[in-house]
C-alpha cells in the first residue's frame, strides 16, 4: 500500500511539474509578443548563446562526423556498400546527430549557465530588486534568453551540420580513398529540403527548451548554495530529457507520418 | 500614509504574520525591530507586492496596493536590500541609474550617468567607482551603491532592509547618518527593518516591534526605554531571560 501511495505521489508530482513548466512556457510566450523589450539583454544573449558556443559546437560536430564516416565505412564494407558513406554521413548529421548534439551541448553549456545565474540572482534578492525597479523579471531575464536561443540555435545546428559533414569528408577523402568531388556531389544530391527544414525546426525547438529550462529552474531555485546547485543540475537534466523526447516526436512528425 | 490592517502570511504550517496592524505617517522615519525570522522582511515585501499576503489589507495614501497601476506604484518606492542586491553584470553607475535607463522614468544615457554620479557622490563615493563592477567593491561600498540606487529616482517612500548588517561600527554609523540625512532632505517616508539598536536610535522617529507575527509594541523612539513592555525591554537590552525564548 505504501509503495502504491509513493508511486501515486510521484506521478502527481510529475503532472504538477509538467503543469508548472507549461504555465511558465505560456507566460514566456505571452511576454515575447508584448513589450517592453530589452534589446541590450537580447544582444548579450545572442553573444553568449550563439557566438560563444561556436567552439564547442564545431569541435563536437567535427569529431562526430569523422567518427560517423569511419563507422559507416566499416559497417557498409561487410556487404560491399562503402559508397554510401557520403549519403549516410549527410543524412545522419543533418537529420539527427547535428540537432541532437548541438541541443545537448547547449543544454550543458547554456542551460546550466542560465540556471546558475538566475538562481544566484534569486538567492541574492536581485530578482526582488528588479521588481522594485519596475522591471518585470520575465521580460528582463527570461524573454531575451529564450528568444535568442530559439533564433540562434538553428544557426548553430546549421554550422554543426556543415562541420560534421566536413569531418566525414576529411576522413573519407583523407584516409578512406574517396574522391573529393564525388563525395561533395553525392552529399548534395542526396540531401532533401525536408532534411534541412527538420534540422532547423529541431534546432529552434531545442533552443527554446534549453533556455526555458534554465530560466524556469533558476526562477524557482531554492535557497543558498544548495538551491543554486539543485537548480543547475535539475535544469540540465530536464533540458536533456526534453530535447531527446522532442527529437523523437519531431523525427516522427517529419519522417514517419 | 502607509497602513497595514490584519495582514497575515503563512508558508505551509509556518505562520509568519498573524495579523499585522501598522500605520506609518507620511514623511516620518519608521523602524521595525524584532528577532530573526519574525517576519520583518515579509512585512515590507508585502507592501511592495513581492509577497502576496494571505489576508488583510495594505493601503498607501488610502489606495489599496492591489488595485493600483503597478508601474506607477513602484515608481514611488526605493529600496535598499540587505545584501545590496546589485546586478553583477552591470557597472556601478548602471546599477544606480537602472530605473533611469528604462521604463517610464527613462532619461538620455548621459543624463542618467550624471544623475548616478551625483547620487554616488551623495552617499560618499567618488566618480571613479562608477565604471567598476559591484564585485570589485567592499561590502560597505556596495551598501552605499545600493543606497544610491534606492534614492536615484527621488522616491517618495524608501525601504531599508537591515542597512547596517555585516558592516563595521564606523561604516554602520556612516550609513545610519546617510539614511537620516537623505530622508530629512528628500522629505521621504522611510521604513527600516533592523535589529541593530544603534541604528534604531539614529534613524527612527517611530518604532514598532514585531514578535510572534503581530506588532507587539509601537510608539515614538523616545519611549522605547520607558515602554514597560517586557518583550521590548528584553529585546533592546539583549537579555537572554524574558518572555522571548532565546532558542527559536
Amino acid at each position: 500500500m505504501k509503495l502504491l501511495a509513493a508511486i501515486g505521489r510521484s506521478f502527481l508530482g510529475l503532472i504538477a511539474a509538467i503543469g508548472r513548466i507549461a504555465i511558465f512556457a505560456g507566460q514566456t510566450l505571452g511576454h515575447i509578443v508584448r513589450g517592453p523589450f530589452y534589446l541590450r539583454e537580447l544582444a548579450v544573449s545572442f553573444l553568449n548563446i550563439g557566438w560563444l558556443s561556436l567552439p564547442v559546437v564545431g569541435l563536437t560536430s567535427l569529431f562526430t562526423g569523422a567518427a560517423l564516416a569511419l563507422q559507416i565505412y566499416a559497417g557498409s564494407a561487410r556487404f560491399n556498400a562503402e559508397a554510401v558513406v557520403p549519403q549516410i554521413v549527410a543524412i545522419g548529421m543533418v537529420r539527427e546527430l547535428g540537432p541532437v548534439l548541438v541541443g545537448l551541448m547547449i543544454a550543458a553549456r547554456v542551460t546550466s549557465s542560465i540556471a546558475a545565474e538566475i538562481a544566484t540572482m534569486k538567492v541574492t534578492e536581485q530578482i526582488d530588486a528588479l521588481v522594485t525597479l519596475s522591471t518585470h523579471p520575465m521580460k528582463y531575464l527570461t524573454v531575451p534568453r529564450v528568444l535568442a536561443a530559439t533564433i540562434v540555435v538553428p544557426l548553430l545546428v546549421t554550422v554543426g551540420d556543415i562541420i560534421g559533414i566536413f569531418g566525414g569528408y576529411a576522413v573519407a577523402t583523407g584516409t578512406l580513398g574517396f574522391n573529393p568531388a564525388a563525395y561533395i556531389r553525392n552529399t548534395l544530391d542526396f540531401l532533401e529540403l525536408k532534411d534541412v527544414v527538420s534540422s532547423l525546426a529541431k534546432g529552434a525547438i531545442f533552443g527554446f527548451i534549453a533556455a526555458l529550462m534554465g530560466c524556469y529552474y533558476g526562477m524557482n531555485s531554492g535557497r543558498g548554495a544548495q538551491g543554486v546547485g539543485n537548480a543547475t543540475k535539475g535544469s540540465v537534466e530536464a533540458a536533456a530529457v526534453l530535447i531527446l523526447g522532442a527529437n523523437f516526436v519531431l523525427t516522427g512528425v517529419f519522417f514517419s507520418l | 500614509m502607509i497602513k497595514l490592517i490584519g495582514v497575515t502570511k503563512s508558508f505551509g504550517n509556518n505562520h509568519i504574520l498573524r495579523g499585522v496592524d501598522l500605520t506609518v505617517d507620511r514623511g516620518t522615519s519608521f523602524v521595525i525591530i524584532g528577532g530573526s525570522g519574525t517576519g520583518k522582511s515579509i512585512t515590507i515585501k508585502s507592501i511592495l507586492g513581492l509577497v502576496t499576503p494571505d489576508a488583510g489589507k495594505i493601503t498607501v495614501d488610502g489606495q489599496d496596493v492591489t488595485q493600483t497601476d503597478r508601474d506607477a506604484f513602484l515608481a514611488r518606492f526605493g529600496m535598499l536590500f540587505q545584501g545590496a542586491a546589485l546586478f553583477d553584470s552591470l557597472p556601478v553607475w548602471q546599477n544606480v541609474a537602472f530605473r533611469l535607463l528604462r521604463g517610464s522614468l527613462k532619461r538620455p544615457k548621459d543624463e542618467a550617468r550624471q544623475i548616478a554620479i551625483e547620487k554616488l557622490r551623495r552617499v560618499g563615493l567618488t566618480s571613479d567607482v562608477a565604471d567598476r563592477l559591484p564585485a570589485e567593491l567592499s561590502g560597505g561600498m556596495q551598501k552605499r551603491v545600493g543606497l544610491a540606487r534606492a534614492i536615484a529616482a527621488d522616491p517618495e517612500i524608501i525601504f531599508f532592509d537591515e542597512p547596517t548588517t555585516g558592516l563595521d561600527p564606523i561604516m554602520a554609523g556612516v550609513i545610519n547618518d546617510l539614511i537620516r540625512e537623505i530622508v530629512a532632505e528628500m522629505g521621504a517616508t522611510a521604513i527600516t527593518i533592523t535589529h541593530d539598536m544603534t541604528s534604531v536610535r539614529a534613524i527612527a522617529d517611530n518604532v514598532a516591534m514585531l514578535h510572534d507575527g503581530v506588532i507587539q509594541w509601537a510608539g515614538p523612539v523616545g519611549d522605547i526605554d520607558t515602554s514597560g513592555d517586557p518583550f521590548l525591554d528584553q529585546f533592546i537590552h539583549g537579555r537572554e531571560i524574558g518572555p522571548i525564548e532565546a532558542i527559536r
